[in-house]
């Protein structure tokens, strides 16, 4: 079983960590402690108080509130999304490309999509600015509600404790 | 013990040691797996745990044997789709057709090979045909399990001592089997009847001889028959291979051990995809969704029914749900109907190609086999295009919607890598691997022949959560990324290259940038009654990009024809300018201002056409696409390495676009190399965040002008013909539309309200149907 130090997990996220130790991640089986150490470089990194229990995004994490112990999402800038088991896309502020106008701001005409048919929906916080996700779908397309996590028998898989409000 | 007499006074149930048919063999097997949950009722590893030693033995002599039988049987084959890009692959069966190991290549065969094996033991071949050492089965029905047509499998039994002990089954893809458009992918047809050669399962060989009458009828219903020969020469000469390897490793290892080996290693596989599924994911449920566009009323889509003279989405919304016990289930619901076009699947093809994925992710190691299968659930509806309940339908560019429906599965379950910090394994999602160049006519050899350039094995792959995408080095169907060699293409299809070069500015923008695919300029050289088509998306894309990432450029076509560049008095014997190299920004055109005259250019974003006629001196643009990318632009480096900088000087990104995705400012000096400004780049960052704050919406205001579009029916016909599709076989699907838009209850959407033709939306006939046919089913319906 490999193990990797603190350092070299905060490298990863970084994106500084050298080839040869991500080769070593990507061919041998997985360390344990990943998930203690990432959340601890994850913590380290941000400015609120809110315990971090599980990252959905370079910007956003689910979190324990440290004022009431609601398990909420979050931005890194302390835009509070709502509560986990919710889509928090529909909290996030959102820019429609629908148009070929639209689009030439992102692509030439001829390798962009053609707006009757695709659409590309820009999620950003409203706080902050910063660019969470972007969905592809048709017109007519509900929000996806890409992840619900089942963070009680996730916290038995890596085997520590869950917060009460789970 | 079972022993059945059939009318033919043949027995069965002599096959086995066991005495047991072996349809009755298998049943007991899917029995005790259903039962217990382990593959066989094999809830402890005895022989593994009692002898570790042994078992890895005949493991590896197992799988170094079906590697070793595929570097061999390629060098046989003459076609470059086998040779250049190691499209075979040989997999070695349990009696009852479960996969114990397989070689490289591509391992999507792993089921549809078992799935014919499978075909073959539930519809009594035991007895009729008859199943005897030395045979050999070929089989390319897409309705047995296959892929499409131009996979073609050779199956050999594999006896010792007087009983069977397994299987071996070798494929290889062909480059053409016949079908009304030349080519291994072809469209053009919409039915079955046109797809090209089919072969259920039939005995083609025996005494290890391929018998006369198959290789005349097979050799004539095909374009390329020197390839066909050789194709099926390293069919045989691989199975053959590994059946001697088996026999030896029996001999060895004995009776007794091979067969609980045969057994053990499967219940070994499932256990192993389930370790990694809690290893390296998170229980809940994962929601992804892909779309193809099939834009089919174009003048330059030419089909022999008025009914398929339609544009259409194809809609592939998957709920992955990872279990707490670490197995999962894949749920289709919402899938749109099949179509008559040749994109359609069948469940074996869609589970199987699956794997091919997860070889790649989370279980990436040799070890994969049909375990894998028995750990995770399958629901995919009939009468969807992954399960169509119609056997009309084509199938000979199923990949064309499969690898678009799986690249929104790299992109849901990299969520799971992300949350549990295995950054190295997320991936934003694949490109669609196209375009695929195909056509057909007289070759510059002066034979019949038909192309299928396989350079879309090396597309731009999907960003990392911690390192950009490859630029073309790979495909979603094929562990063994590689575009070929020039000269190899240009010895097998008659078209030069003009240029190859790495598409600028088609990989998706991100914090990560998706890896860029490429680009070949071909021109028409040489040949006689030359047809060309395209076959690719273009009108949208099937990757999304993931966690603020953009997806990948879409595709667009470009043909010449007339150009004026051969012939005495052409551009190239005058010495002037001709296109070369690359399509740097395609709005430019600036392929055009090198072309006579007269020149007839098709620049559009219609990425599907049929044949149209080349003559010699005409081009062809082959472009592969590129990968999303991964995370909010605005957090990619400024200078160094994988940073904006780079992406300007080695051509990756148009600086037209690097300003205004990145808001990058930056100088070029006098040999035209960029320097970034950081500060001012920062600043510029600064005001991109307030633009996005200023013209964004909150979500809630938006959809209830989403909403009114619905209730108006504001949509493309194409849109409205998907969710009409969907609607229809999927009232779960409807009741969570209305739901999320707040629509009445009585609100639907039908598609005979649309005024386009329905043929095949309300009566059907399955292949069930057939008479004395019992289909292997291996899915949740």
């Amino acid at each position: 079983m490999s193990t990797y130090t603190k350092k070299e997990v905060g490298q990863l996220v970084d994106g500084t960590l050298v080839w040869e130790t991500v080769h070593q991640m990507l061919s041998m089986p997985k360390d344990e402690d990943r998930y203690k150490l990432y959340m601890e470089v994850l913590q380290d990194a941000v400015s609120y108080d809110d315990k971090i229990l599980l990252a959905v995004g370079p910007h956003l994490n689910v979190v324990e509130s440290a004022t009431d112990g609601e398990i909420i999402y979050k931005c890194d800038c302390g835009h509070d999304f709502g509560d986990y088991r919710n889509n928090w896309k529909l909290g996030a502020n959102i820019y429609v490309r629908d148009t070929p106008e639209k689009m030439d701001q992102v692509y030439p005409r001829l390798m962009s999509p053609d707006t009757t048919w695709q659409v590309y929906r820009e999620y950003s916080c409203p706080t902050c600015g910063t660019m969470l996700d972007i969905e592809a779908p048709t017109p007519w397309y509900p929000c996806m509600h890409d992840f619900q996590p089942d963070l009680k028998t996730f916290f038995e898989w890596v085997g520590l404790p869950a917060p009460a409000k789970i | 013990m079972t022993i059945l007499r059939t009318l033919e006074g043949i027995t069965t149930g002599k096959l086995l040691r066991n005495g047991l048919s072996l349809d009755d063999n298998r049943n007991g097997i899917l029995a005790r797996s259903a039962e217990t949950g382990h593959y066989n009722g094999i809830k402890t590893l005895e022989f593994k745990d009692s002898d570790p030693i042994g078992y890895e033995r005949i493991f590896s002599k197992v799988r170094a044997g079906l590697v070793n039988s595929r570097e061999v049987a390629k060098k046989i084959a003459a076609s470059p789709i086998v040779e250049q890009e190691g499209e075979l692959c040989f997999t070695l069966y349990n009696v009852a057709g479960d996969c114990i190991a397989t070689s490289t290549g591509i391992i999507i065969h792993v089921g549809t090979m078992g799935a014919a094996i499978k075909y073959m033991i539930q519809n009594n071949w035991e007895t009729n045909p008859g199943i005897n050492d030395g045979d050999m089965f070929t089989n390319n029905d897409c309705q047995t399990g296959n892929v499409h047509p131009c996979d073609i499998a050779t199956i050999v039994p594999i006896f010792f001592e007087g009983y069977l002990q397994a299987w071996v089954g070798g494929v290889t893809h062909v480059i053409d089997t016949g079908a009304v458009g030349p080519g291994s992918m072809s469209n053009g047809q919409i039915q079955r009847f046109g797809d090209g050669l089919q072969i259920t399962c039939r005995k083609t060989g025996v005494n290890d001889t391929p018998l006369r009458d198959w290789l005349h009828e097979s050799q004539r219903n095909v374009r390329t028959v020197k390839y066909w020969i050789l194709d099926e020469k390293t069919r045989i000469a691989g199975t053959h291979m590994i059946r001697e390897m088996v026999q030896e490793c029996i001999a060895d290892e004995g009776v007794d051990a091979w067969e609980k080996f045969a057994l053990e290693v499967i219940e070994d596989g499932r256990r192993g995809l389930v370790s990694r599924i809690k290893a390296m994911t998170i229980p809940g449920k994962i929601k992804t969704v892909a779309f193809v566009d099939v834009p089919y009323t174009h003048e330059d889509v030419n089909v022999p029914s008025p009914f398929a003279k339609i544009d259409t989405i194809m809609h592939a919304p998957c709920e992955i749900t990872v279990k707490p016990n670490a197995t999962w289930r894949l749920d289709f619901e919402g899938c749109s109907r099949w179509g008559w076009h040749t994109y359609n699947a069948n469940p074996t093809a869609f589970t199987s190609g699956i794997w091919v994925m997860m070889t790649q992710g989370i279980v990436p190691t040799e070890r994969i086999n049909d375990g894998a299968r028995y750990a995770t659930e399958f629901r995919l509806p009939k009468g969807t295009w992954t399960n169509p309940d119609d056997r009309r339908t084509a199938h000979a560019d199923a990949w064309h919607f499969l690898v678009s429906s799986w690249s929104s599965l790299w992109r849901g379950l990299s969520r799971a890598y992300f949350g549990r910090g295995y950054l190295e394994e997320v991936n934003a999602g694949n490109s669609n691997p196209c375009n695929w160049l195909q056509g057909g006519g007289i070759n510059q050899d002066g034979e019949i022949h038909a192309v299928n350039s396989f350079e879309t094995a090396a597309c731009g792959t999907g960003a990392c959560a911690m390192k950009d995408g490859l630029n073309n080095a790979a495909a979603i169907w094929n562990p063994e990324g590689d575009m070929g060699d020039i000269e190899i293409w240009e010895l097998a299809e008659p078209l030069l290259y003009m240029g190859r070069m790495q598409k600028t500015n088609s990989g998706g923008y991100g914090k990560y940038r998706g890896g860029n695919g490429f680009e070949t300029l071909r021109m028409v050289w040489g040949s006689c009654d030359w047809t060309m088509f395209f076959m690719g998306n273009g009108y949208m894309n099937s990757d999304w990009g993931l966690m603020g990432g953009y997806p990948s450029a879409t595709g667009y076509r470009f043909e010449a024809h007339n150009t004026g560049l051969l012939g005495p008095d052409g551009r190239i014997a005058q010495g002037k300018s001709i296109p070369l190299g690359e399509d740097l920004n395609p709005d430019d055109r600036e392929w055009e201002k090198h072309l006579g005259p007269d020149a007839v250019v098709k620049r559009d974003k219609q990425c599907i056409t049929t044949e149209a006629i080349f003559e010699n001196g005409d081009l062809y643009l082959n472009y592969l696409r590129g990968g999303p990318g991964f995370g909010d632009p605005l957090d990619r480096l400024h200078t160094g390495a994988q940073s904006i900088e780079e992406d300007l000087n080695e051509n990756y990104v148009l600086p037209e676009y690097a300003k205004k995705i990145y808001g990058v400012v930056y100088t070029q000096d006098e040999e035209g190399t960029y320097t970034v400004d950081s500060a001012k780049t920062a600043v510029s960052q600064a005001k991109m965040k307030e633009d996005r704050k200023a013209r964004s919406v909150p979500v809630r205001e938006w959809m209830e002008t989403e909403r009114a579009k619905i209730l108006d029916l504001d949509a493309s016909p194409q849109v409205k013909q998907m969710f009409a599709s969907s609607f229809a076989l999927s009232e779960p699907f409807l009741n969570d539309f209305k739901t999320f838009w707040d629509l009445p209850n009585d609100w639907n959407l039908l598609e005979s309200s649309l005024g386009i033709p329905m043929f095949g939306a309300t009566q059907t006939m399955d292949i069930s149907e057939m008479p004395d046919c019992k289909p292997v089913i291996m899915t949740e319906e």
